[in-house]
């Protein structure tokens, strides 16, 4: 049997970098044993870690998929498998599955078309993903807005990478804001849907968004406000998991998987979803 | 259709046991169990089984593979095997059609080769129902009771049982056995048939009509404020799920056994507040969400993402187990108007 295809066998996945991003995310860089990535991915989809006797649990992608060379994947610390992985050092053995889920619409619905991101905290880490992938095939997408917000300045995910390559691209804009004042800080400081009201953006473009649900609640309200349909809108969710294939059970929003059906869901879709996520 | 006496049964049998594992239901202390067929045991006469068969195709625990830690190095062990030929004897209508229902998850790309490779090797042989009792209610969901789906149909009657096979798996299970079996014609099955589906029209749940719910009802039924009244009692102890025969929501967890580590894959139950308790938060907060998820997966969900299949079969399992009496038929009745009988 072992030649028949299990979708519930994992790879193994070799830690060969650990990048300290905030004092409870952490960004992991995977590859396979001989070096190479496990699997190729889409925009937006996501992956089961595991580390055997501990546990399994899904995190999405936060690499490109233009990058051929190793997958990379944004974790806070909350939970049991997190708190394990944040323990690693280099060199760690983990285990990999995947890729799951519906992708972000890249090469179809975003072509062509001017792009707003908006994340708060670690929901910046699915969006890395395709805001990355904006970048490498700039001439196929408009101007690129990123209006980003964390707790404090220190929380900010992937600070290094947004200052030195994303704020210096032609024709990405980049907007950071905290919650409160910090001296060492002269960006805005504010909540991130306040702040997406403040900036007022044009309507000719699509909008992706991630962040705490409240954020979520909020910030689409600000884009309606401004003018935005909910069919101009994305956003990425995350239910609890256990298989990533849809038969486990538990990640459904009425009839649709979040594993399967999403995670990516425009607005208009999840108007069709019951309240319950 | 073949047939043999009821007094040569026990060769009946062990000719099976033969080429094949042989499970029937025979009486317990605890009720109609499947087991293990052996000589002098006997089928139980009971309608159903207190559990459901669905553990011959997705059993309550089993390893889906093991892990070898070594510092930091990971070794997967796939330690599926081929499963080896197994018969189930005397399954009834509800629980075959149970099958479909689960195969619908479980066979569905990408396929569960676990699940898979127990069907392929599983035959069944479905007994028609002659005594339904108030609790059945397969007719909702245009079960026969009287002539079950199957690998090998069976019927038994006062003196002899009858066999007829429906798939290619039947045939060659049933022509192996023509040495001591007989031909016959199907005027005792016939006459069977016809009481058994008078005693069906009989039967208090005979007028309970599913059709209220099924495909696209979502907005229909979610916000329904009888939810409140249905679920206030639900203990959350999850004995429908575990008796169900169509509930197949499961949990992954992992053993340090000492010397490696162990992947299980064990029933889960919607039921329970963990289900869907994250870090992030519970998306499923009362009893009231839980309870509502899964008779709304049933009658809605499910049928939704399966052209209209209801995944309730009508057994009435949890009609008899649950300690609160609530039960799918009262909710159908309760949400689904008058016209639901």
């Amino acid at each position: 049997m072992a030649d028949i295809k299990e979708p519930l066998i994992p790879k193994i996945g070799v830690v060969t970098d650990i990048r300290i991003d905030t004092p409870d995310v952490k960004t992991f860089r995977v590859v396979t044993p001989d070096g190479k990535k496990a699997f190729d991915h889409k925009p937006g989809q996501c992956a089961m870690l595991s580390i055997p006797g501990v546990g399994e649990a899904m995190f999405s992608i936060t690499s490109s998929p233009t990058n051929t060379e190793f997958m990379e994947f944004s974790i806070k610390k909350c939970g049991c498998v997190t708190e394990w992985l944040h323990s690693m050092e280099v060199g760690q053995e983990i285990t990999i599955r995947g890729p799951y889920g519906r992708p972000f619409p890249v090469d179809t619905e975003f072509a062509g078309h001017d792009m707003l991101f908006v994340a708060g905290g670690i929901g910046l880490a699915p969006l890395r993903s395709v805001i990355n992938y904006c970048r490498h095939y700039r001439d196929r997408y408009g101007k690129i807005d990123i209006v980003y917000g964390s707790r404090s300045m220190q929380d900010l995910v992937d600070y290094k990478e947004i200052i030195d390559e994303w704020a210096t691209d032609a024709g990405v804009e980049v907007h950071l804001t905290i919650d409160r004042e910090q001296p060492e800080w002269d960006g805005h400081v504010g909540f991130v849907p306040n702040y997406v009201k403040e900036l007022g953006f044009s309507t000719d473009k699509i909008a992706v968004l991630c962040g705490p649900p409240i954020m979520i609640k909020f910030t689409l309200a600000g884009l309606q406000e401004l003018g935005f349909d909910k069919t101009q809108v994305y956003t990425t969710m995350e239910l609890r998991m256990k298989c990533g294939i849809g038969k486990c059970g538990r990640c459904n929003i009425g009839a649709k998987y979040v594993c399967k059906d999403g995670p990516v869901f425009r607005f208009d879709e999840i108007d069709e979803l019951p309240d319950e996520y | 259709m073949r047939k043999i006496s009821l007094k040569k049964i026990d060769s009946l049998f062990s000719a099976i046991a033969e080429n094949s594992v042989l499970y029937m239901p025979v009486d317990t202390k605890t009720g109609a169990k499947f087991e293990q067929w052996e000589n002098g045991k006997e089928l139980s006469d009971s309608l159903n089984t207190v559990r459901s068969a669905k553990d011959f195709f997705f059993p309550q625990t089993e390893n889906l593979m093991d892990f070898k830690v070594e510092g930091k190095k990971i070794e997967v062990i796939d330690s599926r095997s081929e499963t080896e030929d197994f018969v189930v004897f005397g399954v009834r209508a509800c629980d075959v059609k149970s099958f479909d229902v689960l195969d619908k998850v479980f066979l569905a790309e990408p396929q569960d080769s676990y699940y898979k490779n127990r069907r392929e090797h599983g035959v069944i042989m479905s007994l028609a129902c002659t005594k339904p009792n108030e609790t059945c209610f397969c007719t909702t969901f245009r079960i026969d009771a009287a002539e079950p789906a199957g690998d090998v149909v069976c019927y038994k009657t006062d003196d002899a049982f009858y066999m007829d096979a429906k798939t290619e798996k039947g045939k060659k299970l049933l022509s192996a056995l023509e040495g001591i079996t007989e031909a016959a014609d199907d005027t005792a099955v016939t006459e069977q048939q016809k009481l058994t589906r008078e005693r069906m029209s009989k039967l208090p749940l005979a007028s309970l009509k599913a059709d209220a719910f099924g495909n696209g009802k979502t907005k229909e039924f979610f916000d329904r404020p009888e939810w409140k009244e249905l679920s206030e009692s639900c203990l959350g102890c999850g004995t429908c799920t575990f008796v169900c025969p169509t509930c197949q929501c499961y949990d992954i967890k992992d053993f340090n056994t000492g010397h490696g580590v162990k992947r299980f894959r064990c029933w889960d139950s919607c039921m329970y507040s963990d289900f869907t308790k994250m870090s992030a938060g519970q998306p499923r907060l009362t009893q009231l969400e839980r309870f509502r998820q899964r008779f709304m997966h049933k009658l809605v969900y499910f049928p939704t993402n399966n052209d209209g299949m209801f995944s309730c079969v009508g057994c009435g399992r949890c009609l008899a187990k649950c300690p609160i009496q609530m039960n799918i038929v009262k909710v159908m009745k309760k949400l689904g108007g008058n016209s639901n009988g």
